[in-house]
């Protein structure tokens, strides 16, 4: 049975493995629900400037008015999304993006194909036939995407955590101990790594004792991949404990600061 | 390994930035064209980077970074990996009179297809006609073909001698007949998805109310009005039908891949750009064939003589027979020899 992923991994030939982080049927929902507001706004905008000929031809501007909602509604996905790079203005709100399914460039028979087959997706209401393709679907693609050979991904908003705030440049007793600490450094996945920061970045919004169990079992987790000498855990809290292995996963100078 | 990370990032940012810099510019102009010595140092960077992303992977405070890595090595092994061909700038004479007409040969059997179920379609509603002619009320959908054709004739050549119905409406007639039957036919492809069922039903009910409208007619004695109202536009719009049927069963043998030892992707990979081509010039022989429609077919004798009617029909049919059948040839057989 095909399995669902929420990331797509790419391996270049290089040896190289990247992530595109896919996106679901929610923000791709949301991301459609603004560029519908967009093809009403350039649809009134286009009408407006259409009942200005009505002056010259009724007959004119009735037709001007058909064939412009026609090329809107089918054109706007493809031009946007072909001179966006595979955003219309709903993805980039949302932070989506169009790419091909191996990671290659994206091309404008890809970009057309999809956009065409919205006359099956959108079946029989609200894209019922998408959504439901999108949920079932391993790579969460509506069946646009499949004909097409995309993918539809989030663009994670690239910021560097303020670690400013959390290490404090106190005296670290994990760094009285260079091994251990290259230890766990190797021991320690991104995501365990991630977990944590993502814990003391968040601390002030927990319930007191909230906070006191999850980081007990955050600094239990943690003595448990590298067993730290007694006397280095001994008198500080689990709190504290987290925060000097973080300091010593990022700032990992190499010198231990004295006391 | 990564000793200081801190040192890390400040010594290789400078490589990130530089990447990221190409890949906008890359982003802006798709049509842009680097020279060598651009293309070396654009690939250098690309594995730098893709060296710092695999020592980020190794250490794991960083997932930020890595993330940041990661979009930029995947934005750039796109360009670096891509073997398909760089869009070039488009000629629309070019693609209308060789790539479009080379397309619609190179998959005639799809086209064959489509022809063979929709005159199946015809068959089957002339027959239904014939046998009963009661049977129009279930098979029309239109009430305007549900009329007696004799007293259709006779109405439409009285009312268009003595003024014209369409008098301040041709354009809006006009767009309403293109951009309505281009949904249709986009429609007719897009059901190809469903493994060509959609597409070959669309395409046999279509075949089916054309054999009962025309068989109704021509019981009725009135075929030389129901060629002189159909093949103006006809002649251009049907075949286009018949291009979105060819199009859609192209699309559902990409799926089936009958024989075809190649993995799904590829196969649709392969016809992507095909599909395209057949869309866009069905969708222009539609626009045409909804200007005609408007402006010419609704206009029956005293007006426009039905001789001349079919005489501009055939000639249209002709026309696209020959384009269809020559165009773009001479080049396609000088890429054969090459």
């Amino acid at each position: 049975m095909l399995q669902r992923t929420n990331t797509l991994h790419i391996k270049t030939p290089e040896g190289i493995t990247f992530a595109l982080p896919l996106a679901g049927p929610v923000a791709r929902f949301l991301a459609w629900i603004v560029d519908f507001a967009c093809i009403f706004v350039i649809m009134t905008a286009i009408n407006m400037a259409i009942q200005v000929t009505q002056v010259v031809s009724f007959d004119f501007a009735r037709a001007a008015s058909i064939i412009s909602y026609f090329i809107v509604s089918i054109g706007y996905g493809i031009l946007c999304e072909w001179y966006y790079k595979g955003q219309t203005f709903g993805k980039r709100l949302m932070s989506v993006r169009v790419m091909d399914i191996q990671g290659l460039r994206l091309q404008f028979s890809q970009i057309v194909i999809r956009n065409l087959l919205r006359f099956i997706d959108s079946l029989p209401v609200c894209y019922l036939v998408g959504g439901l393709s999108c949920l079932l679907s391993p790579k969460s693609q509506r069946l646009g995407d499949l004909a097409a050979n995309t993918i539809v991904t989030r663009e994670p908003k690239i910021s560097r955590p303020d670690l400013e705030q959390l290490l404090t440049h106190k005296y670290n007793s994990l760094r009285d101990h260079p091994h251990l600490v290259a230890r766990l450094r190797h021991h320690t996945s991104p995501h365990e790594a991630n977990m944590a920061l993502q814990a003391l970045l968040r601390r002030d919004e927990l319930d007191p004792s909230a906070r006191v169990e999850l980081f007990e079992q955050i600094a239990t987790h943690f003595k448990k991949i590298i067993p730290f000498p007694q006397e280095v855990v001994d008198g500080i809290t689990d709190e504290q404990f987290v925060r000097n292995v973080i300091d010593a996963l990022v700032q990992a100078s190499g010198t231990p600061r004295k006391r | 390994m990564i000793i200081d990370l801190e040192r890390f990032i400040d010594e290789e940012k400078k490589y990130w930035t530089e990447l990221e810099t190409i890949l906008d510019k890359l982003d802006r102009d798709p049509f842009k064209k680097m020279n060598l010595s651009e293309i070396k140092r654009f690939h250098y960077l690309y594995q730098r980077t893709s060296s710092d992303l695999a020592r980020v992977m190794g250490f794991s405070a960083e997932t930020e970074i890595r993330r940041y890595l990661e979009s930029l090595v995947g934005h750039a092994y796109a360009e670096v990996h891509e073997l398909r061909e760089k869009p070039h700038r488009f000629s629309p004479l070019h693609w209308f009179f060789q790539a479009f007409p080379q397309t619609f040969r190179q998959h005639l059997r799809a086209f064959v297809l489509a022809l063979v179920i929709t005159a199946f379609g015809f068959a089957i509603g002339g027959i239904a006609i014939t046998i009963d002619r009661e049977a129009k009320r279930v098979i029309l959908p239109f009430s305007h073909l549900q009329i007696d054709p004799s007293k259709r004739v006779a109405y439409e050549e009285k009312a268009g001698a003595t003024k014209d119905r369409l008098k301040g409406k041709k354009a809006t007639f006009s767009a309403f007949l293109m951009t309505h039957n281009t949904r249709v036919s986009l429609f007719t492809f897009a059901m190809g998805f469903t493994w060509g069922i959609g597409t070959v039903l669309l395409l046999f009910y279509n075949g089916i109310i054309l054999g009962a409208t025309a068989l109704d007619f021509v019981h009725a004695g009135q075929s030389t009005f129901l060629l002189g109202w159909l093949l103006p536009h006809g002649a251009i719009e049907i075949p286009a039908i018949l291009v979105a049927g060819q199009a859609g069963l192209i699309l559902a043998g990409a799926l089936i891949g009958w024989g075809r030892r190649i993995s799904l992707k590829k196969r649709l990979r392969t016809v992507a750009s095909e599909l395209v081509t057949l869309l866009c010039g069905l969708a222009v022989m539609l626009i045409f064939a909804g200007i005609v429609e408007a402006f010419f077919s609704q206009y029956h004798e005293p007006v426009i003589p039905y001789d001349a009617k079919i005489i501009f029909g055939v000639s249209e049919l002709i026309a696209l027979i020959l384009f269809f059948g020559l165009s773009g040839k001479s080049k396609e057989k000088l890429v054969a020899k090459d």
